[in-house]
């Protein structure tokens, strides 16, 4: 439906679920992309399974020099400047406040906004000079409800929300969009292992009664990337079976 | 490097699609050129290009006239 063709993307957590199913749907849409992640043989397996083209760019997000060249890498392996940026990385250190160590905090501020803010500043440069650019922040839905245990990641998604809202706001005029994407519960491998009880209490929160899958994500994410969500800027696009309605 | 004030004046003329004789050595960009804060960013990214130069975020924030940019670049061409 939406046609990606002649543009080029980054999917960043590219071997990750729903990192692997961004990148698969974009592909499929006519992008060539550009796989990032610290798995080289995962990504390498993602690759080869797309459609269309595509490269494998290694980087580790808690690495600022890594993050730092990763926009440069992945221009030179695709052969022209990025049209899309989807920054899907992401770490968890899951503690309650009583135990959460300053380096449980720092970590996944580090990682999850940290790179969040370098991947953008990199990436923005080419854009503004090309007057078109499509950022999508990956967040979550814990980033605007909250949840125990998280208060580390919940930090992290929502300084994504307020960062891309400022961000939208500074480049809208050059033809720039800069969205996120919160998901609700996902099926993957973190969730197949939680307990059948625990399972059953997360679906009785989700009125479409059932676990969203990677492909839901990856669809929001295209149409975000398309030129018919030209208009659309600084948004984030719930997709969550209606577990939140904000 | 005399043609520095030229090729910057060019650069000006075509980013901020103004009138030639206004771009002065001591015409403000923000004030006199009207430019906004992006569009002093592009600016200073079209001349990085033009001169092969790479000019830091502090000497950035110091930019506010034309001669300020050409002062700069001079300092920075060899």
């Amino acid at each position: 439906m939406f046609d990606l063709s002649g543009r080029t993307a980054l999917v960043t957590g590219a071997s990750g679920g729903i990192g692997s199913a961004i990148a698969k749907s974009l592909s499929e849409a006519g992008a060539k992309v550009a796989l990032s992640g610290t798995r080289e043989g995962v990504l390498e397996e993602v690759r080869s399974g797309l459609p269309g083209e595509g490269v494998v760019v290694t980087a580790n997000l808690s690495d600022a020099e890594s993050v730092d060249s990763l926009v440069g890498r992945a221009e030179e392996a695709l052969g022209g400047g990025l049209d899309i940026l989807v920054a899907n990385a992401g770490i968890t250190r899951d503690k309650l406040l009583m135990q959460m160590k300053p380096e449980d905090f720092d970590d996944v501020m580090n990682v999850n906004l940290g790179s969040y803010y370098r991947l953008t500043k990199s990436v923005v440069r080419g854009m503004m000079k090309r007057r078109h650019g499509r950022i999508i922040g990956i967040t979550s839905i814990v980033g605007v409800t909250g949840n125990p245990g998280q208060a580390n990641y919940c930090a992290s998604k929502a300084g994504m929300i307020g960062f891309t809202k400022a961000l939208a706001q500074e480049v809208a005029s050059r033809g720039i969009t800069a969205n996120c994407i919160a998901p609700g519960f996902i099926e993957s491998p973190m969730t197949d292992v939680l307990p059948d009880a625990q399972k059953e209490a997360l679906l009785g929160q989700i009125p479409s009664g059932k676990l969203g899958q990677g492909s839901d994500i990856a669809s929001a994410a295209v149409y975000l990337a398309s030129s018919e969500a030209a208009y659309v800027t600084g948004q984030t696009l719930h997709v969550n079976g209606g577990m939140a309605m904000i | 490097m005399s043609d520095v004030f030229e090729r910057v004046k060019k650069i000006v003329v075509e980013n901020l699609d103004v009138e030639a004789d206004k771009v002065t050595e001591s015409a403000s960009f923000i004030d006199d050129l009207g430019a906004d804060s992006l569009d002093l960013v592009e600016l200073v990214m079209a001349f990085e290009e033009e001169f092969n130069i790479e000019i830091p975020d502090d000497v950035q924030e110091n930019i506010r006239t034309v001669g300020d940019a050409v002062t700069h670049i001079k300092a920075h061409v060899s």
